[in-house]
């Protein structure tokens, strides 16, 4: 465990798409100990949900490949989620993240990255062609009154 | 996700429940073709109350349903939008290309 992380849990799934509601709900439950609000928790696994979809669609478009997620609580309330895969890499990151920019084919709308930048307060992309790509995303968890 | 259709007049009324992402998209999208073909409505209403999740595969599915009464030359209507749905909408600015009550 990294030294700054309070609590994490690493999950490797195959790219297989009946896993994208596994990995959403999987951080919704994680996330969960951090006793977010109900659209906090929407927004993590809307977020979780596009960053696992890009993996498993454009990392491994012609394969089953390993995903990895990684999901952190970090001091100050801070939920951290990395998505990794070891596929094919985006060449050219700022035009992936450009709102309707897609190579996905119809099913696709180009807007995964817009909204994982609007639900999350941070998302930082890092891809090699041919070794794969690493979506590390952070969202500040409003501090919730403690009852006690 | 299930998608149940109900026509009319040429009015198709599509409600789509469950969760709306790209594992489920591929099958949803033909559907709602096939739905679209079948009734060549003037009018389609997408009803969304019964969506319990939805990321962008769901605007791939409420684009595609745009183009196809565009061809149509006919209207869209996307309807009882839940919160979650909403935000993932506006984050994309769908409200500027498609018309949601």
């Amino acid at each position: 465990m990294k030294k700054n992380a309070l609590n994490e849990v690493t999950l490797t799934f195959p790219s297989r798409s009946s896993n994208e509601g596994f990995a959403r709900s999987a951080a919704a439950c994680f996330a969960a100990q951090m006793d977010p609000t109900l659209n906090e928790l929407e927004d993590i696994k809307t977020a979780v949900s596009e960053a696992v979809t890009n993996a498993i669609v454009h990392g491994y478009p012609d394969a089953i490949g390993t995903v990895t997620l990684k999901l952190r609580v970090c001091p100050g309330n801070i939920l951290e989620l990395t998505v990794k895969d070891k596929g094919r890499g985006i060449p050219d990151v700022e035009k992936a993240r450009q709102p309707m920019f897609t190579t996905g084919g119809e099913e696709r709308s180009g807007m995964g990255f817009t909204i994982m930048e609007s639900f999350m307060d941070q998302l930082l992309v890092r891809s090699v062609p041919g070794r794969g790509t690493t979506v590390t995303m952070k969202k500040k968890l409003a501090p919730r009154l403690k009852t006690k | 996700m299930e998608i149940h259709a109900k026509s009319a007049d040429r009015n198709l009324l599509l409600e789509l429940s469950g969760e709306i992402d790209h594992h489920s998209a591929r099958n949803a999208m033909r559907e709602l073709e096939m739905a679209v073909d079948a009734a060549l409505p003037k009018n389609l209403v997408l009803d969304m109350s019964r969506v319990t999740f939805m990321d962008s595969s769901g605007i791939a599915l409420i684009l595609k349903a745009q183009q196809r009464m565009q061809l149509l030359d006919g209207s869209l209507l996307v309807c009882h939008v839940p919160e979650q749905a909403k935000r993932v909408l506006d984050a994309a600015g769908i409200g500027r290309l498609v018309t949601i009550r």
